[in-house]
């Protein structure tokens, strides 16, 4: 700990103290782990009857891949168009014409004000009125994780572009560049650099945005591992939560490590003078100091 | 226009128990998240892992599966009952819970951030001239870090008022969103009713938004 902060190294007595305060926080962090395992012993949750069922192949090939591949559809698209809508209306955003930069902006702004979950209902509900009658339930999903994400992606790209230095864009007009060349050939390459791990932070949030779908009996992960499974297998609610819970996780923290790989990559690239830009809502770092993964919190 | 005059009661009590939910939900958070953020900087390598651990775990997890999980796991299954005569004051509080710990996670993340943002120099210069241990985190180290939480904090604010529309899956039936469903259940979809949702939801959030960008510009420590 001698490079924090708060706290220089510690002497003798200070080591002394730490020693004792992580014997006693080991102590109570046991205690505390030792009582929800005596609950769940309590209500029977550790009964071989109640996990039994996660070892058999009609549990997966019936119940959790139909709705991993409900999950993973969804996010897949939504990540896709998402990323369409966000480089469409981020580029808008910063156009030279107050026609297009003006409503881009309300657009963007307005969608990422909205609750996702409304607008998903909305569209949901909405829809068959427009379309004539069938299942809307993806089509909502995507259009709501595309509207809101893509919104704040937009906010990334445009960030991203703006962090250029200015000296680039200044020397591609001076060499003869028109405005699109500059935006292709200049800004875009090396904002793609500064703004992927931002990018690839917004899409884990997409990705757990996706279990919405309860709401709207989307066949997704949380739909057939929490609602459809334990009514088949009745008392695993709480082990179902669990092992899908597990898969969330796994799946977000695979695509977490990836930005955070990409950060540092960036952080080193030489493609652009600029840093790596952070998630939408953390905490800007002075340069040069290392990042512990900043936050994006939405659903 | 008519739907909304008609069923504007019901969507405005909606409305206010998102508004009560965020603010129950915002303190308990505040305190969740800080006691996990000191714990993410302690000295204690127990302390930090554990916190790490809470941290990566719940911020990783679908906020709906977090909140089904209280309802239908920890009420329904281990038998956690806030109330037993009334079903909705349970939902509200498993509710509160579930949204609690999701949210602290989230706080815990901005503060820490935040105390990452002071520079090395500044601690080191604070112990050259030789402040004790509480004088440089109170005299040096928090002011600093105060302000660059503030922006962030306000995105959790807004993010945390948003994520109260999920609450039905705690069972809490009777929040805006899904008061908006079960109206559109019986009246089919009403665009009027729609958007004074969202302009109800604009009025709320784009003041936080704008208030906390324009303190955290008004206080940035100039570097």
């Amino acid at each position: 700990m001698s490079a924090s902060v708060l706290f220089d190294t510690p002497g003798p007595r200070g080591r002394l103290r730490n020693h004792l305060i992580t014997g006693v926080s080991a102590l109570v962090l046991l205690a505390a782990l030792g009582w929800v395992l005596l609950k769940f012993n309590e209500k029977g949750q550790f009964k071989a009857s109640l996990w039994e069922p996660f070892t058999t192949e009609t549990v997966w090939v019936d119940f959790i891949l139909p709705g991993l591949v409900g999950t993973l559809t969804a996010a897949v698209l939504g990540a896709v168009l998402a990323l369409l809508f966000g480089a469409v209306f981020g580029i808008a955003r910063l156009s030279d014409h107050r026609w297009i930069r003006l409503p881009a902006a309300w657009i963007v702004e307005l969608f990422r004000a909205i609750p996702l979950l409304l607008l998903i209902f909305f569209i949901w509900f909405l829809a068959p009125d427009v379309f004539g009658g069938g299942d809307y339930a993806l089509f909502a999903i995507v259009l709501g994780l595309t509207l809101y994400n893509g919104s704040v992606l937009a906010e990334v790209v445009r960030a991203g572009i703006n962090s250029i230095p200015k000296g680039q864009s200044e020397a591609a007009y001076a060499v003869g560049l028109r405005k699109s060349g500059v935006m292709r050939l200049i800004l875009l390459p090396q904002g793609l650099t500064v703004m992927m791990p931002a990018v690839v932070s917004q899409l884990v949030v997409l990705l757990k945005d996706t279990a919405l779908g309860y709401f709207i009996v989307y066949v997704d992960l949380l739909n057939m591992g929490f609602k459809t499974l334990p009514s088949v297998y009745p008392g695993t609610k709480l082990v179902a939560a669990i092992v899908i819970g597990v898969i969330y996780i796994l799946m977000a923290m695979a695509l977490s490590a990836f930005a955070t790989w990409l950060e540092k990559r960036s952080r080193r690239s030489r493609k652009t003078t600029a840093g790596p830009l952070e998630p939408p809502g953390a905490v800007p770092l002075p340069p040069g100091q290392p990042d512990m993964g900043g936050s994006v919190m939405t659903q | 226009m008519d739907e909304l005059i008609q069923y504007g009661p019901d969507l405005a009590v909606g409305f206010l128990n998102n508004i009560k939910l965020s603010l129950i939900i915002a303190v308990f958070s505040l305190v969740v998240g800080t006691i996990l953020a000191a714990m993410r900087v302690s000295p204690t390598p127990v302390l930090r892992a554990a916190g790490t651990a809470y941290v990566n775990l719940v911020r990783n997890t679908p906020l709906t599966l977090v909140l089904a999980f209280c309802y239908l796991g920890l009420s329904d299954t281990l038998g956690l009952i806030f109330s037993t005569e009334v079903p909705l004051t349970n939902s509200f509080w498993l509710a509160v819970l579930g949204m609690s710990a999701y949210t602290a996670a989230f706080v815990c993340e901005a503060l820490r951030s935040g105390i990452n943002t002071v520079p090395m120099g500044q601690a080191e210069a604070a112990r050259a001239i030789g402040l004790t241990f509480s004088q440089s985190i109170r005299l040096i180290i928090f002011p600093q870090a105060f302000r660059a939480v503030i922006a962030p904090l306000g995105s959790v604010l807004i993010a945390l008022i948003k994520n109260t529309t999920v609450v039905a899956a705690a069972g809490y039936t009777v929040e805006v969103s899904n008061v908006m469903r079960t109206t559109f259940d019986t009246t089919g979809v009403s665009i009027p009713i729609f958007l004074g949702i969202v302009v109800a939801f604009l009025i709320l959030i784009l003041p936080i938004g704008w208030y906390t960008g324009w303190l955290a510009r008004r206080l940035a420590v100039v570097r």
